[in-house]
């Protein structure tokens, strides 16, 4: 089997850090789903969240990294109880404060409060609505998320969220639901536009496609199924040489509900640390520094898959 | 059937122009060509191909456009839907072969 390095090596690339200007914050693996492609297989049973002490030390650690851009995710981000504090302290810092939200998480009894702190944050939201049919995306996310999705989508309009001139910005992550790649990003964002406005009344602003990571419960599903060999193939046949050159893991920093430090999410899920070993974010009094190298695997042939993952 | 048919043989498609590689580049060039995007987008024509699929019952096209129409955003819906309209113009087109037979029949009836 080829190795990600391997191919890197073939078509004379490396893949190394460059200066940082995103933070990655992973509050925790608990959700109130327990999606089939989720890399880090978060669920309802999942203990590890975000503590405040380590909250406060990621609030410190972004005060020296002046970063571009700060992204909040999970799990379901909105099951911690600290994600407000969070928010609010993370405001200031940042000209571009992101949430992964669980739209079902967000649309539970008493979130209410939170969908009115994320729009007076400006916040910007990002949601995953894998399809526009009820059947794939319920098989990948849980009977009935696909009407609940619509619901907390259609509140978050209601809030100005996708709407023109509104500054609050509502962004959709569609993942394939199965053992294939993604469509080209485009075309897609036009059908989810135009089926979205024209039959549930629902904006947004852009639409993400992003193929799934072959890790945790997504890499259990493909074994189960016998689709693994095939599904790597074919991520290591559409490799992008162009590609690795955008890749978010060389500009970017990820800490875990621990406060452990990893080139990235997927990184965090396959137990690949920062630079070869274990880094708690109180110990950086900076941000990574450029040059420094990237813990590769062979799930980074992902990221590299047809247009690639930025 | 697997004597007749091995998945192989689709990944290897390209082999056919080991004997007459001019006429096997001037095909592939023009189903490249035929499956860019165009008046119709690229998902589009690969649920046409999924429909034609079955209406030649070719399982090499099968499992292609399958993944295809996948990959290019389509659900099951949508290519049930296709395989029907294969269904119905390859239904409709033996059952209206039955007027053929019936003026066959007219004429050499009394």
């Amino acid at each position: 089997m080829q190795t990600f390095a391997g191919m890197l090596s073939q078509n004379r690339l490396s893949l190394d850090r460059e200066a940082c200007e995103a933070l990655q914050i992973n509050v925790g693996l608990l959700c109130n789903q327990a999606c089939n492609h989720c890399h880090l297989e978060a669920g309802p049973r999942r203990k590890e969240i975000m503590d405040q002490a380590t909250m406060a030390q990621v609030v410190e650690f972004a005060r020296r990294g002046d970063f571009t851009g700060i992204d909040i995710t999970g799990g379901a981000p909105e099951m911690n109880p600290s994600l407000p504090l969070l928010i609010e302290s993370l405001r200031p810092l940042t000209p571009r404060l992101m949430l992964r939200a669980n739209l079902t998480a967000l649309g539970q009894a008493g979130q209410q409060e939170l969908m009115g702190l994320l729009a007076r944050s400006q916040v910007v939201v990002v949601a995953s609505l894998p399809a526009l049919n009820p059947s794939q995306t319920d098989a990948q996310r849980g009977s009935g998320v696909f009407a609940s999705s619509l619901d907390v989508l259609r509140k978050l309009n209601a809030l100005g969220y996708g709407q023109e001139g509104s500054g609050l910005e509502l962004n959709l992550v569609s993942n394939p639901a199965g053992a294939f790649l993604p469509p080209a990003q485009s075309q897609a964002e036009e059908r989810f536009r135009a089926q979205l406005q024209r039959r549930w009344d629902i904006r947004f602003n852009q639409l993400y496609t992003f193929a799934n990571v072959p890790l945790g419960r997504f890499a259990r599903w493909l074994r189960q199924s016998g689709n693994y060999d095939a599904y790597l193939e074919k991520l290591i046949d559409s490799f992008n040489s162009c590609a690795v050159e955008c890749l978010m893991c060389r500009r970017q920093v990820s800490v875990a509900w621990d406060g452990y430090l990893y080139d990235c999410d997927f990184n965090l899920a396959a137990g690949l640390p920062l630079g070869g070993r274990r880094t708690h974010v109180n110990e950086l009094s900076a941000p990574p520094k450029a040059g420094e190298p990237i813990a590769l695997g062979e799930h980074c042939f992902t990221c590299t898959a047809g247009s690639g993952f930025t | 059937m697997a004597e007749y048919y091995d998945r192989k043989d689709l990944l290897n498609f390209g082999e056919i122009g080991s004997e007459a590689p001019e006429l096997a580049k001037k095909f592939f060039d023009y189903y490249g060509e035929v499956f860019q995007e165009g008046e119709l987008t690229a998902r589009e024509k690969a649920l046409i191909a999924l429909a034609v699929a079955h209406a030649v019952q070719c399982p090499y096209c099968i499992e292609a456009y399958t993944q295809a129409c996948l990959e290019k955003g389509s659900n099951l819906g949508e290519m049930t839907e296709a395989v029907h309209v294969a269904c119905a113009i390859k239904g409709g087109a033996a059952l209206v072969h039955g007027m053929q037979m019936r003026r066959l029949a007219a004429k050499l009836s009394m």
